[in-house]
């Protein structure tokens, strides 16, 4: 049941980049940054939560979840410890995914080469 | 006069092409990118399921999905297949997280030999950049706007 949700929920979320990417005049490097930002905003006033409830993994490996943590975790630092949790929150919430990316991206491409192109 | 009638085939060709192709090649991209989309979601799923069964704790979980997930989209990224993917997939190998690293991935590899500080490591964010400054920056708005709401 969970793998038909996160199929679809997941599905759907990618569905909509990519009429925006045929239907506009949206590039990839675009629907990165709006999605994410989308995230946090749909995360901050708290529409995400029932679609992370419903989609687990659809909903929270998409590029909106990662605004979704981002957002998340802002609030939570907020209520915790003041104002400086706005600056600590989102970072922390996402520092795995943040970290593996610079050090991973960085290691593959110290590693491999670009394929020469056909 | 052969060069004239080439000409016209190749336009009336072009014409049929755009006629016929923007509302089938929309419906394929779609589909393309919700199966592939959700498949890489499922993936996700399953590193999901497997770290709550190796009795991670719940909050921790998703720390470790997004490590393995970035991991996948960078390795297969360097091995080319991501690449392959994306040809057909389109949204649906950009907007996963595994697309995000392999916006790492693609620009730094592709100038190394600009060098290893303004080449692998500055190109490496041509496009993380600016999801990060754009993701972190409305997340500190969010978090000052909670601070005075609550």
């Amino acid at each position: 049941m969970d793998y038909i949700r996160a199929f679809i929920v997941g599905g759907t979320i990618c569905l909509i980049g990519q009429i925006l990417m045929d239907k506009t005049s949206f590039t990839p490097a675009r629907i990165l940054v709006s999605f994410v930002t989308a995230g946090v905003i749909l995360g901050a006033i708290g529409i995400y939560d029932p679609i992370v409830e419903y989609g687990k993994a659809g909903a929270t490996v998409p590029l909106p979840g990662f605004g979704y943590a981002l957002a998340k975790g802002a609030i939570k630092d907020v209520k915790e410890m003041g104002i400086i949790g706005a600056f600590t929150g989102g970072i922390k919430a996402t520092a795995a995914g943040i970290a593996a990316a610079i050090f991973f991206g960085y290691l593959m491409a110290i590693i491999f080469n670009p394929r020469a192109k056909s | 006069m052969e060069k004239k009638m080439e000409e016209k085939l190749k336009k009336d060709f072009e014409k049929i092409v755009h006629k016929k192709n923007p509302t089938s090649k929309f419906v394929k991209d779609c589909v393309m990118a919700f199966v592939v989309g959700g498949l890489i979601c499922d993936i996700g799923q399953f590193f999901m399921n497997t770290f709550l069964s190796l009795g991670i704790p719940k909050e921790d979980v998703s720390y470790y999905n997004a490590a393995v997930m970035v991991f996948l989209g960078a390795f297969l990224t360097g091995l080319g297949v991501y690449d392959d993917i994306g040809k057909h997939a389109g949204a649906g190998s950009i907007v996963p997280i595994t697309g995000f690293s392999n916006s790492i991935v693609s620009p730094a590899m592709e100038f190394k030999r600009e060098g290893y500080v303004f080449g692998v490591g500055a190109k490496m964010f041509v496009i993380a950049g600016p999801v990060l400054v754009y993701g972190i920056s409305s997340s500190v708005i969010v978090g000052i706007i909670y601070y005075f709401l609550k």
